[in-house]
Formats: C-alpha cells, structure tokens, sequence
C-alpha cells in the first residue's frame, strides 16, 4: 500500500476536462453543425445543383398552380386520386368490364397504403428512440447506418433469427393467430383516411363509423394473445386492455358524435373539408372533445400514461409476455402503426386533415396530413418520455366518472350549438369565434364544476417538503412531532 | 353458472423487471388485489460472511463492496469503523474527513438511484431515472479518479483510507457541490408537483411508526414514517458531530414521504459536503497498521448511517488475523420484511411502488 494513487490511474486529466474516457467521447462527439462543415466540396456543389432544382420545379409548379392548368387533371400530382380516376376511366373503355378497375385501381390504391405504412414502420421506432433519448439526455441508437437509421432494419432481422416459442400448455392455435390478427384492425382502419379531397382508398358516408368499429376489433387479437399464452402475466394485462378498450371506447364515440353534429357528416372526407371551407381546425372549437380523443387514444393503444395494459414494471409485457422473435416484433410493430393512425385520426377530426389554410393548393395535400399524423406521434412519444402510469382504478375511474359525464354534457352544448349555425344564417367567422370561445370557457368551468361535485381535491396544499426533526428519539419523539403540528 | 373466481399464485421474480436484483415473490392473487405473499430470497447468495472468518480484516473489506453494491463507500466505513474498534486503532482526522466526503457523496448517488428506479416502477418510462443518473455519473467519476474503481471502491482502510484523492479531485468536487442544489430543485419541479405520480404514491404503503419500530426499520423507510432517528445524530462517528445539519422525516409514512425524506437528504448531504470541505485539515490519510491486524479476543458490533439505513458489522475476534464471527446487519433484508404488511389486499402496481420505495439491494439482502 502506498501513499500515491494507484499506478493504474489513468493520467489525470487538464482541468475542466471529464475525468473518464467515456465522458471525454461523449463531450467530444460533434454536433450536427460540425459535422455539416467538414462536408466535402463536391457534395456541397452536389447540394448546391440539388437546391437550385428543386427550385426550379417548386416556381414551374407555382406557375402551373397559379394558371390553374392544374387541376383536376390526371398530371395533378397534389390529388393522386385524378390520376386514379383517369385511369379508371381508361380501363372502364376496354371490353374487359367495371371488374378490371376495380381490381387494378384496388390493388393500387392498397400496395400505397401499406408501403406508407411499411416505411413508417421502417423508420418509426427509430424516430422514437432517438428522440426519447433526446428527452433522456442520451444519444440513442446511432450505430447501424448513418445516424443509426438502419437500425430498426438490425432489429427485425435480429428477431428473425430468434426462436419463436409456444408455451407448454398454451393454445397452439389461438396463441399462432394474434400476432397476424392484431395487424388487420390496424391497417384496415386506414381505409377511409381522406388524404386529398380525391384521394380516399374507402370513401364511405358511414367512414367514422367504420373507423371506431374496426378499431375496437383489435381488442379480440389481444384478448386471444393473453388467453392462449398460458400465463398469468399475459392473462392479467389482456384483462386490463379488454376492461379499459370497452371503457375508453365510450368517451371516444361520444367526442366523435360531437364532431359529426357540427359537420353535419360522418364521411371523413366531408369532415375535412368542412373544416376547409369553413377555415377552422375543430380543434379550436372543440378543446374538450379533442382532449376527450387523445387521452383516450392513449388508452386504447397501450401509450403512456395509459399503457398499462403492458406495464413493464408490474406485468413484464402483458398481453405479449410470451410472444418472443418476430412475433413479438408484431406485435410492437402493430403499436407504432396504431400511434400513427390515431395521430391521423386525431389531425383528419380536429386538426383540419390535409387542409392548412390553403396551402393544401401548394403543397400536396397528403404530405400535410402526414406531417399532421408525425405530430400526433410525436406528442404520444413526448408523452411516453415525460409522464409516470396510471393505475387501472384511476383509469377506470377517469373515464366513467369524469370523461364520459362531461362528455355527454359537450354533445348537448355542441347540439344547441350545432342547431344555431343551421338555423342562423350568420358570417362564419364570428359564429364559429364565438362557439371557440364559449367551448373553451364552457371546458374550464365544467371541469372545476364537475371536480368539485365528484369530490376531487388536487391535493396540492398537501405539504410538498419533509418535515425536519429538532431532536433525535424514538416512538416518543415521533409521537411528540405528531402531536406538535 | 356462478361467476366465482379463485386466488391465483402469481411469481414475481426471480428475473422481473421491478423486483431490483433476483428476488422473488410469490404471490397470492385475486385478480388485481395481492391477497398474500411470500418474499423468497437467497438467489445472490455467495456465502460471504463464511468466507469472511478465512480472511484478514482488510482482505474482508471488498465483500462489504459486494454486499451492498450501490453503497460501497458506506458499508466499507461500517466494516472499518468496526475493526477500528475492536483493534483500537487511531484514525488520523484528515482520514475521517475524506471518509465523511466519501460516506455523503455515495449517499446522494444511491438516493439518486433509488428515487429514480422507484419513479420508473410508478410507470415514467426512464427519463427520471437517467436524469439522476447524469449526478450519479459525476459522483462515480470522482469515486475512479480517487481510487480507480465506480461501483466497488474498497477505497476505506482500518486505520483511514487507501487513497489521497488527486489534486483534480477537489475542483470537481466543487463543481458538483454547486450545481447539485440546483439539480435537485429539477426534479422537485418536475416530478413533486407530479397530478400522477402523486396519485400514484400517497397513501400507498403506509407504514405508522408503531409498525416501522416493531419492524425495526431504518434509514429513509423509518424517517419517512416520521421516527427521527438518523445514526448520524444519534450515535456520531467519524465527524459527524462537527457537520450541521437536519434530519428530514416524513408524515404518514407513504411511498411518497420516503421519496421526498430521499430527495432532502440528498440536500443535507451537499450541506454536509460543503462544511467537510470548508473544514478538511491537513496531514496523514491513513494510520500504519500491521499487514495482518490480530485484534484482543472480543466482540464488537459497528454501525454507520448508510443510505438504506443502519448498516450493522458484529465482529468476534479470537486474537487471530481473522475474525472468528463476521456478521453484516443489513439495512435492506430488514426494510423488506414489512413488504408482505404493505402489500396484502392492495392492487400489483402499488405493491411495486411500495416494494420500489424500500430501495432493496439484494446483493446486501443474500450476502
């Protein structure tokens, strides 16, 4: 034993630097800035040529927009559905009959949709790591690819390879199906997403009605998942998603009947583009049916704080305890398409869909609703990186005593409000000002209201600091500090 | 047909997410509510105190690392303050300061790691716990540029302790002491005034200060139910009766009195670190003692304040270089032991909150 530090330490460090080496490799790292300086010169003139380009072709298609040569036509690159009809039409002129469009314009239209969604799921659990790292003060995964983007790619192919096991005494056949089966709710619901005032895969009258049925569809998947799997763990939480799905489906409907009385519709297309015409997000008029939508979307897709159907701390994994390689990578992949499906729920009901004021005659009115759509995962993963879980009481408890009773009392505003603008004939922006406006004033005193009849004390004058002990003791001291405040 | 249903057995652990370490549960269940439990350790156990009676006092102090592997610091000093007695060995007060600074800083890291996994096991998804992780990161840089290692130190030695810290050491540590109060007050912010975290941690696992005496509690668990009783104060080793400082207690003794007695002891401590390096003197940091120290035949029983409370060392010795009896008190198996109280007829997620604001080391429960 010596006086000195251990030989082995390493030599110490200038002042103001970490002390250890993985501290100096995370301080050294460059930011994305400097890493855009040390660019080669011929990528840049390579940049440069790309931005003058596209340029280029953003003023030829102003100029076509402003000429209106545009629209409508099958070239109509901002609605894909001209195209689609234009082609339709061409293939109802063949001898072949209505079934040859109807196959050929289906198929299409369905290979879109899922490789939209494919690309997401591409890309989505990168872009939720990196950016709950970023809430967690971490890098997140940044090793496969540039910027780690092939890394949901390492990830499948890793849970290819692993073994997929059946539990002794699991259902062999219902345990096989759900990973396949959870995945049809998911994609059929995106059917009747308007994505441009032509472009609807399903344009049914009744599409908000085949949204929330086909969406309750996936509690059946999950349900068999946590039947078959032969464990107590997996049983549990699909007896906590069945309980809140059936829960949360009501407070769900009955913000969307508010927003069918106002619009008058329950096509999805019709719906936004009243919001169009009208220049308003529902959202605006309808904070409390909006907030109604969201929180129990969390609920019904297993996100925080509501993802206790999954609740990593107490049941493991829930429903999908069991489930290992690509079955289980299913059954994540079927959550993030879920996010984003309910974040284009959320922006087609309340936040205007493909319309932005407008720019829905510049910009393709799809890329807006997908921008909207990221927005809307983008605040369930801000959710997930910041809030604790509920427990299932309170959720319950949550939606039968307070959403589902306030929600109730919004249909019968929204109703008055809704027979005021049919029979009034007044300029819209001061009757949809106006009901903006009360909604919100109606929203805040309610909720007050409502709390106070139910008995809900937030509880925050309870004292938030420890006490401090003047004196050290035992049982009398404790009961002497008790008794002295 | 009846609707009845019967009380499942549910096993929580060995290998679960919140059970801390392997440890297991067996649970009795119906539906949601815990009816029963059994808590079923030994799953680490690697027979230390065994061991310990064929090696030398100083050779034991690296077991004590691995007993309570996120307190190293503390329980090295237990087994040293112990020997010291038993030997009647002068410690120089350079020497006690530096155990002092060291005993402080291991505490604010393993309250930071307590806090955080208990606020991960109430469901916030790791951003609490990495954001105590960044000063838990800084504590453990200056633990490896004192003496090499992060988790198990053994840096204390009978007699002071193996190391002088390197002269890059105290501005860091300065550093660290300034922008801790700051930090803390982050995570009162964020997660006090928290609508979920609160409905989720008050009134959960209450335990009144009958039971947590009768269950011989201690260290945050005991505080938090309101018994002020911190070893520090009570029984003061080292210099501690040099330091001004206060003892935090809870009021109805809830998971969530103990996260906040955790978080304001994390303030005394920078107190503490603070006067400790206002009053560090100079001299030796350690006093010679023999290679292989033979105390007088006798018994001792040393304890000191660690994180998870009293951390106990009995020691027997027969005058030879090793101790006939090597027994370890240890704070966590004791505080585990009222889980089956908290936890019968209570729903699975508040159980785990409950079983997460004990902060269970189960490398100290299994020994």
């Amino acid at each position: 034993m010596t006086d000195q530090p251990l030989a082995s330490t390493p030599a110490s460090p200038p002042a103001g630097q970490p002390a250890t080496p993985m501290a100096r490799e995370i301080i050294a790292r460059g930011s994305l800035l400097q890493d855009a300086k040390n660019v080669s010169v011929p990528l840049k003139a390579a940049g440069a040529v790309a931005g003058l380009v596209f340029l280029t072709v953003n003023a030829a298609i102003a100029y076509i927009v402003i000429d209106g040569r545009l629209d409508g036509e099958w070239y109509d690159f901002r609605d894909l559905g001209n195209a689609m009809a234009r082609l339709r039409a061409e293939l109802d002129d063949t001898s072949a009959g209505p079934w040859l469009s109807y196959w050929v314009t289906g198929l299409i239209g369905g290979v879109g949709i899922l490789s939209f969604l494919g690309g997401f799921l591409l890309i989505g659990s990168w872009i939720e790591r990196r950016m709950l790292a970023r809430f967690q003060i971490r890098v997140g995964p940044d090793r496969v690819g540039p910027f780690g983007l092939l890394q949901p790619l390492a990830d499948a192919l890793k849970l290819m390879q692993k073994e997929v096991l059946t539990p002794i005494g699991a259902d062999k056949a219902l345990f096989l199906l759900p990973p396949v089966l959870v995945f049809i709710p998911a994609m059929l619901a995106w059917g009747p997403m308007p994505w441009a005032p032509n472009m609807s895969y399903l344009d049914i009258n009744v599409g908000l009605l085949y949204v929330i049925s086909i969406t309750s569809l996936s509690v059946l998947a999950i349900w068999m998942a946590g039947w078959s799997s032969n464990n107590h763990y997996a049983l549990l939480g699909a007896m906590r998603t069945v309980a809140m799905m059936v829960s949360y489906e009501i407070p769900i409907s009955l913000s969307l009947i508010v927003v069918v009385l106002l619009t008058g519709s329950l096509n999805l297309g019709e719906i936004v583009a009243w919001q169009g015409e009208h220049n308003v997000w529902l959202g605006a008029l309808l904070p409390f049916a909006m907030f109604t939508f969201f929180f129990s979307s969390t609920a019904e897709i297993n996100r925080t704080p509501n993802d206790i159907a999954e609740a990593e701390s107490e049941i493991v994994a829930g429903f999908h305890t069991e489930y290992s390689g690509m079955k289980a990578g299913l059954f994540l992949a079927v959550e993030l398409g879920n996010a984003l499906l309910v974040g284009a729920l959320l922006a087609t009901f309340f936040l205007g869909g493909y319309t932005a004021f407008g720019l829905e005659e510049w910009i393709p009115p799809y890329l807006i609703l997908a921008a909207k759509a990221g927005f809307g995962y983008f605040l369930f993963i801000w959710l997930r990186g910041t809030l604790p879980r509920f427990k299932i009481d309170q959720l319950m408890n949550f939606a039968w005593k307070y959403l589902i009773p306030l929600s109730i009392a919004n249909v019968l505003i929204v109703a008055v409000e809704a027979s005021i603008a049919a029979r009034w004939d007044v300029e819209g922006i001061f009757i949809y000002g106006s009901f903006a406006i009360v909604n919100l004033a109606l929203t805040v005193f309610a909720v007050r209201a409502w709390a106070k009849v139910i008995g809900y004390t937030p509880d925050l004058e309870h004292p938030v600091g420890p006490r401090f002990a003047s004196k050290i003791g035992g049982l009398e001291a404790a009961r002497e500090i008790q008794g002295g405040t | 047909m009846t609707n009845a249903s019967e009380p499942y057995v549910l096993n929580i652990g060995p290998q679960h997410p919140s059970t801390h370490g392997v440890f297991r549960i067996r649970v009795v269940m119906d539906g949601e509510r815990i009816l029963d439990l059994d808590m079923i350790v030994g799953y680490l156990h690697r027979s230390m105190e065994k061991l310990a009676e064929e090696r030398t006092y100083t050779q034991n102090i690296p077991f004590t690392d691995r007993a309570d592997y996120l307190a190293a610091m503390s329980s090295n000093l237990g087994l040293c303050l112990a020997a010291e007695r038993l030997a009647d060995v002068e410690v120089p007060e350079r020497a006690s300061y530096l155990r002092v600074i060291f005993a402080e800083l291991q505490r604010i890291a393993s309250h930071a790691m307590a806090n955080g996994t208990l606020v991960s096991d109430a469901g916030a998804w790791q951003t609490p716990l990495l954001y105590m992780f960044r000063e838990r990161e800084k504590i453990l840089d200056l633990f490896e540029m004192t003496c090499g290692a992060r988790l198990t130190t053994n840096y204390m030695r009978i007699g002071g302790v193996a190391f002088e810290p390197p002269p890059e050491f105290w501005p860091a540590l300065q550093e660290l002491v300034d922008e801790l109060p700051d930090r803390i007050s982050e995570y009162e912010e964020l997660l006090t005034q928290n609508e979920i975290f609160i409905a989720r941690t008050r009134g959960v696992g209450v335990i009144t200060p009958e039971d947590a005496i009768n269950g011989s509690l201690v260290g945050p668990a005991l505080r938090g139910s309101g018994v002020p009783w911190d070893l520090r104060k009570a029984e003061p080793y080292c210099v501690y009766d040099r330091m001004e400082f206060d003892i935090p207690i809870g009021t109805t003794g809830d998971v969530y009195d103990r996260f906040m007695v955790r978080l304001a002891e994390t303030r005394e401590s920078v107190k503490i670190l603070r006067q400790s390096i206002a009053g560090i003197p100079d001299g030796p940091h350690k006093t010679d003692i023999p290679l292989a120290l033979r105390p007088e035949p006798g018994e001792v029983y040393g304890r000191v304040e660690g994180p998870r409370g009293e951390i106990g060392f009995y020691l027997v010795s027969d005058g030879g270089p090793a101790p006939y009896r090597f027994h370890i008190r240890a704070p966590s198996l004791i505080n585990l032991s009222l889980l089956r109280e908290m936890a019968q007829g209570v729903a699975l997620s508040d159980a785990v909150v409950a079983l997460g604001s004990m902060d269970i080391v189960v490398g100290e429960i299994d020994r």
